[in-house]
């Protein structure tokens, strides 16, 4: 056997049992269809680290959110990733959301939620000036907060790889075979053995599970769209604001994010699981419904819109559970929201049960558990001073918008998850996320890339495989 | 902390002529910041020709229109420090910087230049729906990666926007070898100057849908196809009208905003249908000491404009270093009808004469301009044409403004003026 544990799918629940996993004495391999990670789900979605009132009392899906969200502030700390417990609140907005506010409040007391309040109009609107004077009343969350999901992700990966886990880009599985205690996968660079497989393929888990001879559940995609505003709206509101949540879902919110800007939607609509683009008739609902709440947003202040697709499943609650047609192969399968929330509680539930399954863990003498990265916006004038003596790329901005510098891409072309497209930059670093969206940047993170990779430019990917940016030089040549 | 008579943030065309007219009145402690490892700002890309033509009567290419203002600059102890990125500006006039040469330093100025220029308008910015495939450029991005860095970025074209760097990038990627399919505006007329349209379009045989929209993006991983619709005259997609085109990119062309953010920053007032600083006659900010010129101000059709407002900018900051405050009392100047914005916002009565810079909302055949102030006519030019996409200006001379009682003058479009 090649490994003992293979996790197929490297966004945040794959990346939060590559983790936990590598802290134990087992060879393990993260095998990633996309080239790099994150590129999923992971990266498209509200970013919210919820509180826990939302899933019914007694699901996975209830407990692992709690103990997620408790665990999220630490982890942040120890992995330097932005996050910030800004604390939700739920408007009610008719009579009829008061009754919903009510049951909310119940259920989170239920679900072991801390702090959570019923606050009426005068004080909701104390918290929040800018919510619609219809605003009845709210449902304070404490513990909720806002985190950057692809940040987190690769945080998590990076660690376990730190760890001695190996991480496969570009390598999708594509079909799975039970062997004398394990499996042989296939992917397009050839097989490989292991004695156990963990299944977080995100909305393409069933595709995995009927791969294994596991047809007991399938994923049914649904789209939720976004407007991402500049940061000149991004103090509109503090808190996390949502809607009453419905038939279709917890509804359009409004929300800062940890970059300063303002993030409102999502919309739900079926979709095909690969299907990510933008709709005009889902912008305008978004737009409509999020000015209910939060009647000021400037729309005219929107640098991108984008969409993710949610894993929902024909099963009302995570899956999360030992394959019974495929002995050692664990699902955390259809992990809609809150499951970036839950990731960190995922990945110690898909540890334990791995033990059930009969995985010995014994604990590595030394693991690596922190991580730092320079941000150089963020240190102080001496700081910066410093840095740039010892290394002047750092005084060189190459992202105008959001201050980064060459030294920062450089250091992340050298990280032990090197990114190898300009958006793969983008998400570790932060260039071009800003409000000329990468427009004076761009080619210059081309070229950044193409050097420190030692590649040809016009091989520089915008993101995944297939999203080319240049198709040759043109007649004059190139300049340099 | 270094202190300075003159700090000039951005070292693009205007920069550079407010810091010569400033030098030329005298100012001899100069600093020009550029963020870029050379001046000349958006320019330097544009590598057609064009430039200069009412200012030097000669065709000249950006950066040469660009080297001749630098070659002047060279001839003074002007200094320029490019790689040099502004980060913060606070109102009372100290200025933070970072550079790999310098590392992170402070200036306090006497004065001070905004020069920034502009940025481009993005697909967010109009939420263009569809496909997060590549293949989707700003005009502008894809002109410096063809004409600074020399990469193509594709090979079958459709274009956003008539606006003038679009129409420069039809031809531009016709000449590399590239298909352009097709021009597409929003409005039921061009953003560009005519003369573009003309050598940029028509005479390579570029269709130009006018009141027409990208509605659709289309492809997985590169850009497959665009959907274009015609629009209403509420400028809503018109069902059933929809083409398609086959094509790998799609640039846009869909206008330019200041770049404000080191304004803001300092507290400067932004009016907010320029997007760039309320300005006085003499291009003072609303925190004194503090000019705005060049495309930071407003976004300018011809670099020429720039220059010529980027002087004024330069003598009045000169006049402010030797202590002269201009005297009278506000009058400010409100659009009238058909007039989307004006720069100056603002003059102080009893200036010299005053040159006003607008643009007006719609096309305009045989019009006319009026100066109102209140009930009386000031003033009244004549015009042929006028269009969004073309700069208007009026000059007001001291006998006309002198004449003014009220504290606001409109300027408005009389239509069907014979
Ligand atoms: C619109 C929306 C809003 C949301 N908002 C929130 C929120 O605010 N808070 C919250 O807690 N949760 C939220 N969620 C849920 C959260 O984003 C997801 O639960 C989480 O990102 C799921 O992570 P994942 O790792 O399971 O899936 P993904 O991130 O999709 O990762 C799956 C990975 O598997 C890879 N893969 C697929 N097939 C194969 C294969 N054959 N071989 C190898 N690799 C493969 C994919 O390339 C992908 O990288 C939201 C979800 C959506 C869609
Ligand atoms: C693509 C394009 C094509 C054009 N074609 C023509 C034409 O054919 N004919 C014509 O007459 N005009 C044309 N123009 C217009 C003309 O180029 C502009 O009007 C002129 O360049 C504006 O000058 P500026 O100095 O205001 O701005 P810019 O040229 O943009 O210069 C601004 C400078 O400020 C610097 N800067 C900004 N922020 C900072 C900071 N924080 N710190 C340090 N430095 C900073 C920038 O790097 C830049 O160098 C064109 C413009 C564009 C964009």
């Amino acid at each position: 056997m090649d490994y003992d544990v293979v996790i197929i799918g490297c966004g945040i629940v794959g990346a939060a049992c590559a983790y936990e996993l590598a802290k134990h004495d087992l060879r393990v391999c993260v095998l990633e269809a996309s080239n790099d990670v994150a590129n999923g789900t992971t990266k498209a979605n509200s970013a919210i680290v919820h509180a826990g009132f939302d899933p019914l009392p007694g699901t996975k899906m209830a407990r692992l959110n709690v103990r997620g969200t408790a665990m999220m502030g630490e982890l942040c700390r120890k992995l330097d990733v932005p996050y910030r417990n800004n604390g939700s609140l739920v408007l009610s907005l008719s009579e009829s959301d008061d009754g919903i506010l009510q049951k909310l409040y119940a259920q989170g007391v239920a679900n072991g939620v801390p702090g959570l309040a019923l606050l009426d109009r005068t004080q909701t609107l104390s918290m929040e000036p800018n919510l619609s004077p219809a605003v009845r009343g709210s449902l304070f969350a404490p513990s909720a907060g806002i985190v950057n999901p692809w940040e987190l992700c690769l945080a998590l990966a990076e660690t376990a790889v730190r760890n001695g886990a190996e991480l496969r880009l570009s390598a999708p599985v594509t079909a799975i075979a039970q062997t004398a205690g394990g499996f042989c996968l296939t992917t397009p660079n050839g097989k490989l053995t292991t004695r156990y497989a963990v299944n977080c393929a995100g909305v393409f888990s069933d595709r995995i599970a009927v791969m294994a001879g596991d047809r007991s559940f399938r994923i049914q995609p649904a789209k939720g769209e976004y407007f991402l505003l500049d940061k000149s709206e991004g103090t509109r509101v503090d808190h996390v604001i949502f809607r009453c949540p419905s038939e279709l879902g917890k509804g359009v919110l409004v929300t800062p994010t940890v970059h300063g800007n303002l993030l409102v939607g999502p919309n739900a609509a079926p979709c095909d699981a690969d299907d990510v683009a933008n709709t005009a008739a889902g912008m305008d609902f978004v737009r409509v419904s999020a000015q209910r709440s939060v009647p000021g947003i400037n729309f005219r202040d929107n640098i991108r819109n984008f969409a993710g697709v949610r894993a929902n499943s024909d099963r009302p609650d995570f899956i999360i559970e030992a394959s019974a047609a495929a002995p050692g192969l664990i699902h955390a399968a259809g992990i809609r929201s809150p499951g970036l929330s839950a990731a960190p509680a995922i990945g110690l539930e898909v540890l334990e049960l791995l033990r059930q399954a009969g995985l010995e863990l014994r604990k590595k003498e030394t693991i690596i558990d922190s991580r730092k990265r320079v941000r150089f916006h963020a240190l102080s004038d001496e700081e910066k001073n410093e840095l740039i003596r010892t290394d002047p790329r750092y005084g060189r901005v190459i992202c105008r918008c959001e201050t980064v510098t060459e030294g920062e891409i450089v250091a992340c072309l050298h990280t032990p998850i090197p990114p190898v497209s300009v958006n793969g930059v983008k998400r570790r670093v932060g260039a071009g996320m800003g409000r000329c969206q990468g427009g004076f940047c761009g080619p210059r993170v081309q070229e950044i890339i193409a050097r420190e990779l030692g590649i040809d430019p016009t091989k520089v990917l915008m993101d995944w495989e297939g999203t080319w940016v240049l198709s040759g030089e043109t007649k004059g040549g190139t300049a340099q | 902390m270094t202190a300075h008579e003159l700090v000039v943030i951005g070292g693009g065309p205007a920069g550079l002529a407010a810091a010569l007219a400033a030098w030329e009145q005298g100012v001899r402690d100069i600093l020009i910041l550029e963020r870029d490892n050379q001046a000349g700002g958006i320019l330097n890309q544009c590598i057609h020709n064009g430039f200069g033509l009412h200012r030097f009567q000669e065709e000249l290419t950006g950066p040469e229109y660009a080297g001749r203002f630098i070659d002047l600059v060279k001839q003074t102890d002007i200094q320029i420090r490019t790689d040099t990125m502004v980060l913060e500006l606070t109102e009372d006039r100290v200025l933070h910087t970072v550079s790999p040469q310098y590392g992170y330093e402070t200036f306090r100025a006497g004065a001070v230049i905004l020069s920034m220029g502009c940025r481009e308008r993005t697909r967010g910015a109009i939420s263009i729906p569809g496909a997060r495939c590549s293949g989707i450029f700003t005009a502008g991005a894809a002109q410096r990666f063809l004409n600074i860095e020399g990469y193509m970025v594709g090979k079958r074209v459709v274009i956003l926007g008539s606006g003038d760097i679009g129409l420069i990038m039809a031809r531009r990627m016709t000449l590399e070898g590239a298909k352009v399919l097709a021009c597409v505006e929003l409005m039921p007329y061009s953003g560009g100057l005519t003369r573009n349209i003309v050598q940029c379009l028509n005479d390579f045989d570029i269709p130009l849908y006018l009141s027409h929209t990208v509605t659709d993006v289309r492809g997985r991983d590169r850009l497959e196809q665009v959907v274009v619709s015609q629009v209403d005259e509420k400028r809503r997609p018109i069902p059933g009208t929809e083409m398609v085109f086959d094509c790998d990119t799609l640039l846009l062309s869909v206008g330019l905003l200041p770049e404000n953010e080191l304004s803001r920053q300092a507290g400067v007032e932004i009016d907010p249908r320029t997007n760039g600083p309320v300005v006085w006659e003499n291009r003072e900010c609303s925190i004194p000491g503090v000019f705005a010129c060049g495309n930071v101000l407003h976004v300018h059709d011809l670099v020429d404009y720039v220059s010529a407002e980027s002087e004024q900018a330069g003598k009045a900051a000169a006049a402010y270093l030797r202590g002269e405050r201009p005297a009278g009392t506000e009058i400010r100047i409100t659009n009238g009808s058909g007039v989307a914005y004006t720069v100056p916002q603002h003059f102080h009565r009893g200036t010299d004469a005053v040159e006003f810079f607008f643009r007006v909302r719609a096309i305009y055949k045989n019009a006319a301009i009026r100066v109102m102030d209140g009930q009386t006519q000031i003033a009244r030019f004549k015009r042929e044409h006028m269009a969004p996409g073309e700069m208007e200006n009026v000059k007001l001379p001291k006998v006309l403004l002198d004449r003014v009682q009220g504290d606001t003058l409109s300027v408005e479009i009389e239509e069907g003026a014979q």
